[in-house]
C-alpha cells in the first residue's frame, strides 16, 4: 500500500485531529487516493504514456502555484529530468491568475473576462513531443479557463496523436489534480487553525 | 488517421438555470454493446450506462470508478458535517464561479430541494456568488468555495474563521472544502468534453 498522497502534502499522521476528521468521510479518502493510483500507477500507457502522465501532472500543479508542485516535479524528474527542466523553462510566461475566459453569446457575455492563450514557446516545442506540447497547451485551458474549451480545442488533440480513449485520461488527470490540490489547500489552512 | 469530434446542431443554453438540462459528449460515448465488465465495474451504478457523460468517461473505467465513488462520499454520507443543502451549494458555488452552465443547473436545483430557498439560490445563479445573502453559514460557504476555486487558490484562515463564526464544526468545514474542491474536478470535465443541451419544454 503505498503513502496517502493528500496525507503526506498536507502533513497528516495517524491520530492528528485531521486524520479523524478525513476518516468520517472515509470512502472518500480512499477513493481520492485510488483516482491517484489509477492516473500516475496505471499499468495501461498505450493512450498516454507515463512521461506524458507525470509531464500534465506537474504542469497542472505548476501552473496552480500550488505547493505540492515539488512533490510532482520530483516524480516527472525521476521519469524525465530534462522536461521537467524544460516545463520550468516555459513556467514563468504561462503564469496568471484563473478562472477567466468567455460564456456562450448571450446574457453572461458582460461577465466574459479576457485572459492569457497560451502555446507552448519554440524551447518547448522542440524539448517535448507534439503530442505532449498539444496536451500543455490543453492543461493551461483546463487549469485558467475552462469555460473556454471547445469541440475546437479536442480536434486538435485528437490531430496530435490523441485517442479518445487518452483525451479521456487527460482530462481526468488534470481535473482531479485540480481536486486534489485545492483538498490539500483547504486541509492545510484548516489544521493551522485547529 | 485522427478521430473526429462530433458537432451539434443545437444552441446551447446560455444563461444559468435551475431548470433541467441534457448534455451531449464532442467526443464518441463507448457504445453499451462494448461495455466489459470492467466498464460496468467503472460506471458504479448501472443505470449511468443510459449517460453520454459517464459513457466517455467510462473509457477510462478504473479513474471513473475512484471519481464516482470520492463523489458519493463526499455529497452523500450523512454521518454529520455540513447539511446536504449547503453542500450542493459549495458545488453550485464553484460551478457559478469556473462558469459550467450544466454543473450549476444540476447543483443549484439540489441546493434548493434539500433548502427550499429557490430564490437565494436563483440569486446566486442571477447576480453571482457575490449576491447578498443573510444566511450567515450560506454567506460562509459561499466564499470558502469561490476562494478555493480562484488559481492560484486563495482560500486563507480567514474563511475558516468565518465558517466557525457562522457556527460550523471541523467536519463540517472539511465538507466544505470537499464540495468545492470536487467540482473544480467536475467542472473541467463537464466543461470540455461536450456541452450542454437546451431544457425540456
Amino acid at each position: 500500500m503505498t503513502t496517502d498522497v493528500i496525507d503526506r502534502l498536507v502533513g497528516i499522521a495517524p491520530g492528528d485531529a485531521l486524520d479523524a476528521i478525513r476518516n468520517e468521510r472515509p470512502n472518500a479518502r480512499e477513493n481520492a487516493q485510488a483516482s491517484f493510483d489509477a492516473l500516475l500507477h496505471s499499468e495501461e500507457l498505450d493512450d498516454a504514456s507515463q512521461l506524458e502522465r507525470l509531464a500534465i501532472a506537474y504542469w497542472t500543479i505548476a501552473l496552480s502555484q500550488s505547493p505540492a508542485a515539488p512533490f510532482y516535479r520530483e516524480l516527472l524528474a525521476t521519469e524525465d529530468d530534462a522536461t521537467a527542466s524544460a516545463l520550468d523553462a516555459a513556467l514563468p510566461g504561462a503564469l496568471t491568475v484563473g478562472p477567466y475566459g468567455d460564456y456562450p453569446d448571450g446574457p453572461l457575455s458582460v461577465e466574459n473576462v479576457p485572459g492569457l492563450v497560451w502555446r507552448p514557446e519554440a524551447a518547448l516545442e522542440s524539448a517535448v513531443s507534439h503530442r505532449l506540447a498539444a496536451a500543455l497547451a490543453h492543461t493551461h485551458l483546463l487549469v485558467y479557463r475552462p469555460r473556454d474549451s471547445s469541440a475546437d480545442a479536442l480536434q486538435t488533440l485528437l490531430d496530435a496523436g490523441w485517442s479518445t480513449t487518452g483525451i479521456v485520461t487527460l482530462s481526468q488527470l488534470v481535473a482531479f489534480l485540480n481536486f486534489q490540490l485545492r483538498v490539500v489547500a483547504g486541509l492545510t489552512v484548516l489544521k493551522g487553525e485547529l | 488517421m485522427s478521430e473526429t469530434v462530433i458537432e451539434h446542431t443545437f444552441v446551447a443554453p446560455n444563461a444559468f438555470t435551475q431548470a433541467e438540462l441534457g448534455w451531449e459528449a464532442w467526443l464518441e460515448p463507448l457504445p453499451i454493446d462494448e461495455l466489459t465488465d470492467r466498464h460496468w465495474a467503472g460506471l458504479v451504478d448501472k443505470g449511468r450506462a443510459n449517460s453520454p457523460y459517464f459513457r466517455l468517461l467510462v473509457r477510462d473505467p478504473d479513474i471513473l470508478g475512484a471519481r464516482t465513488r470520492t463523489d458519493n462520499d463526499i455529497f452523500y454520507n450523512e454521518k454529520g458535517g455540513l447539511p446536504r443543502a449547503q453542500r450542493e451549494l459549495s458545488a453550485a458555488s464553484a460551478s457559478r464561479t469556473n462558469g459550467c452552465i450544466f454543473c450549476a443547473s444540476v447543483h443549484s436545483r439540489f441546493a434548493t430541494h434539500h433548502s427550499k430557498r429557490h430564490d437565494d439560490v436563483q440569486r446566486l445563479l442571477d447576480e453571482g456568488t457575490s449576491a447578498p445573502q443573510d444566511d450567515p453559514q450560506w454567506r460562509a460557504v459561499i466564499d470558502a468555495s469561490v476562494a478555493l476555486t480562484k488559481t492560484p487558490n486563495e482560500f486563507s484562515a480567514e474563511n475558516v474563521k468565518q465558517l466557525r463564526d457562522a457556527g460550523l464544526d471541523d467536519l463540517s468545514i472539511a465538507d466544505a472544502i470537499h464540495g468545492a474542491a470536487f467540482f473544480n474536478w467536475a467542472n473541467r470535465l463537464m466543461l470540455s468534453l461536450g456541452e450542454p443541451t437546451p431544457p425540456k419544454e
